[in-house]
């Protein structure tokens, strides 16, 4: 946004007032749009707040604004559901799977970017398919083969390792990502490290490693977002034993835990909104960073 | 490299190259899960293409979804980049208000545009019952369900139009001095300098539209869970709830996750799978091949 003001006038005649005019009433304009739009996408979250802080009767009925102010439904919500279990398995998940994709796609991105070898092209061709795919398309079989692999009487089944394993496999869209970011790092960092005599394993973990620092925290955000919000995968699997619900799934049930009362499904959904959008404020750059990245570069 | 490349190879193989070939496999069979797989040759795909009627509404429903949400999210990502672009104050608070609901949990969003359109208590219908304009029933309807799931969809526009400011910007402003200078006015140069120089960024945000329409699943679920709870009262509707109201929201991954995990049909539901299989590499690739004609090459 910088660039775009840094044009510096030269000696400049101020435009006549009728351009001025007109220019102040297009930015105007502009702004009242901008406005309107911007109170539409804070509307939902506005009516979810208030309701969240209504009394169950508030909530049934057609008021908009909570009287008095119901705070502990906040606390409700933790004795009515298990909340904390469902955060806990989350976690489990959103850090099992993150920590996994990160270290199985930092090398394959790197050996796609950087190495040359009979089949590159092949290869990140195939990865490009698998990131194009639905998952619905494997989502059968693979069903098929978790509910058939019992080793040493463990039944996958139920739990949420089945979500999790694949991700120590490499990840497609992280490899893709990885893979334009490195392609960015001159090629003489690597020659240099090279010549002193590192192996491509060293240079990984030395050079590439901490100059893609952006990218890789891209990844592990992208990551963690995605098995938070992850739905699907952990329905399949763990969708008849409550015990391993994560939030998403426990979130879609509540309603059905607690029939119709409104006031605590917004808190409880207030909640599971919560830790994403403080993530967002702690690391705004790394997110519209990454964001970009995966659009403009692809 | 092999070294390097290990993770994935076996990776790949064990979770996408095996389950292609099986899904391939158990198209061609009846399989539940409990008896090992019967033979069947095609039939699962005779009785798709032309018995099941629920194929075609939930074929059609997709379709619909595609064709109506991907448009309206380009075109509102753009609207609010170029704006965005333009605004000389308060960019990053306004950038932010319109990511934010991007970053919503599905299942979250979801639950709360239930509640926000709820027919009987909802805001959305109050307000407008004090426009005196008496609101449609949304979720409950089957005329309006999937229009309040685009409403949802636009909603969540906020990557869309990071990526489509980030290429707004981007767009050299030698490029635009020019074009007035040859008396260009701003519609014009909207038209032929903004929109050819970022078209890449617009074919990345159309196919990945598409890819994510023909994997609809989590929304259509839960807002239609919620909502059938809502209508009956009863404690546990999962069963009986997909696609409602009346199967207007049965969209294809939704039929294949009945099929495939409720009902246990995994033959049936392989075959459904090896469809979707074509069908998004044929998408994908028509897209990307007809692409050249108007995505301008030289912008990127």
């Amino acid at each position: 946004m910088s660039a775009v003001g840094v044009v510096a006038p030269l000696v400049r005649r101020k435009p006549p007032a009728r351009v001025r005019r007109k220019r102040m009433l297009v930015a105007i304009a502009n702004h009242s749009v901008l406005i309107a739009a911007a109170i539409a996408f804070l509307a939902p979250f506005a009516f979810i707040t208030l309701t969240a802080l209504m009394t169950n009767n508030q909530a049934l009925s057609s008021n908009l604004w909570p009287h008095p102010f119901a705070w502990h439904n906040f606390i409700d919500v933790f004795t009515k559901a298990p909340l904390w279990r469902w955060t806990l398995n989350t976690m489990e998940y959103s850090f099992a799977a993150t920590l996994g994709v990160v270290l199985s796609s930092v090398p394959v991105a790197y050996a796609l970017a950087r190495i040359r070898w009979r089949g590159r092209t092949v290869a990140f061709m195939v990865v490009l398919v698998a990131l194009m795919l639905p998952p619905q398309v494997t989502v059968v079989p693979l069903y098929v083969m978790w509910a058939k692999f019992h080793p040493f009487g463990f039944n996958f089944i139920g739990t949420l390792w089945p979500v999790i394993i694949p991700n120590w496999f490499g990840d497609a869209f992280s490899i893709f990502l990885l893979r334009q970011f490195f392609l960015t790092i001159p090629e003489e960092y690597m020659d240099a490290a090279r010549v002193d005599g590192c192996g491509e394993l060293r240079i990984l973990t030395t050079v590439v490693a901490r100059l893609a620092k952006p990218a890789i925290a891209a990844v592990a955000l992208f990551s963690f977002l995605y098995t938070f919000n992850d739905f699907f995968l952990p329905l399949l699997y763990t969708g008849e034993s409550a015990h391993h619900w994560v939030l998403s799934i426990g979130l879609s049930e509540f309603r059905s835990l607690h029939q119709v009362q409104w006031n605590l499904t917004m808190a409880a959904t207030l909640l599971v909104m919560a830790p994403v959008i403080v993530l967002f404020f702690l690391a705004q750059r790394a997110f519209v960073e990454g964001v970009t990245l995966t659009g403009v570069k692809g | 490299m092999l070294l390097l490349m290990a993770p994935w190879l076996v990776g790949f193989s064990v979770f996408f190259g095996y389950p292609l070939v099986m899904s391939a496999y158990l198209s061609l069979n009846h399989y539940d899960l409990l008896s090992p797989p019967r033979w069947v040759g095609l039939a699962n795909y005779r009785y798709l293409f032309s018995v099941d009627p629920q194929t075609w509404t939930a074929v059609k429903n997709t379709l619909w979804l595609i064709v109506v949400l991907v448009p309206l999210q380009v075109l509102s990502a753009f609207g609010l980049a170029i704006m965005l672009a333009r605004a000389r104050q308060g960019v990053g608070i306004f950038r932010t208000i319109f990511y934010l609901p991007a970053l919503a949990p599905p299942v979250a969003a979801t639950l709360g545009f239930v509640f926000i359109l709820n027919p009987a208590t909802g805001p959305v219908n109050t307000i407008l019952g004090h426009l005196g304009i008496s609101g449609p029933l949304w979720f409950q309807d089957p005329h309006w369900s999937k229009p309040s799931l685009v409403l949802l969809g636009i909603w969540g526009v906020g990557n869309t139009m990071i990526i489509f400011l980030a290429a707004v910007l981007d767009v050299p402003r030698t490029l635009y001095e020019s074009a007035q200078l040859d008396g260009a006015g701003p519609l014009q140069r909207l038209r032929y300098v903004t929109l050819p120089s970022i078209s890449p960024v617009i074919l990345f945000a159309v196919v990945l539209g598409v890819i994510q329409g023909l994997q609809y699943f989590t929304q259509a679920y839960v807002a239609a869970g919620v909502a059938a709870g809502q209508a009956s009262q009863a404690a546990d509707v999962t069963a009986v709830s997909l696609g409602y109201p009346l199967d207007s929201t049965l969209f294809y991954p939704v039929l294949l996750y009945q099929h495939g995990f409720t009902d246990f049909q995994m033959g049936y539901a392989s075959a459904m799978a090896m469809f979707l299989l074509v069908v998004s590499f044929a998408v994908t690739l028509v897209i990307v091949l007809n692409s050249r004609r108007w995505v301008h090459e030289g912008a990127r």
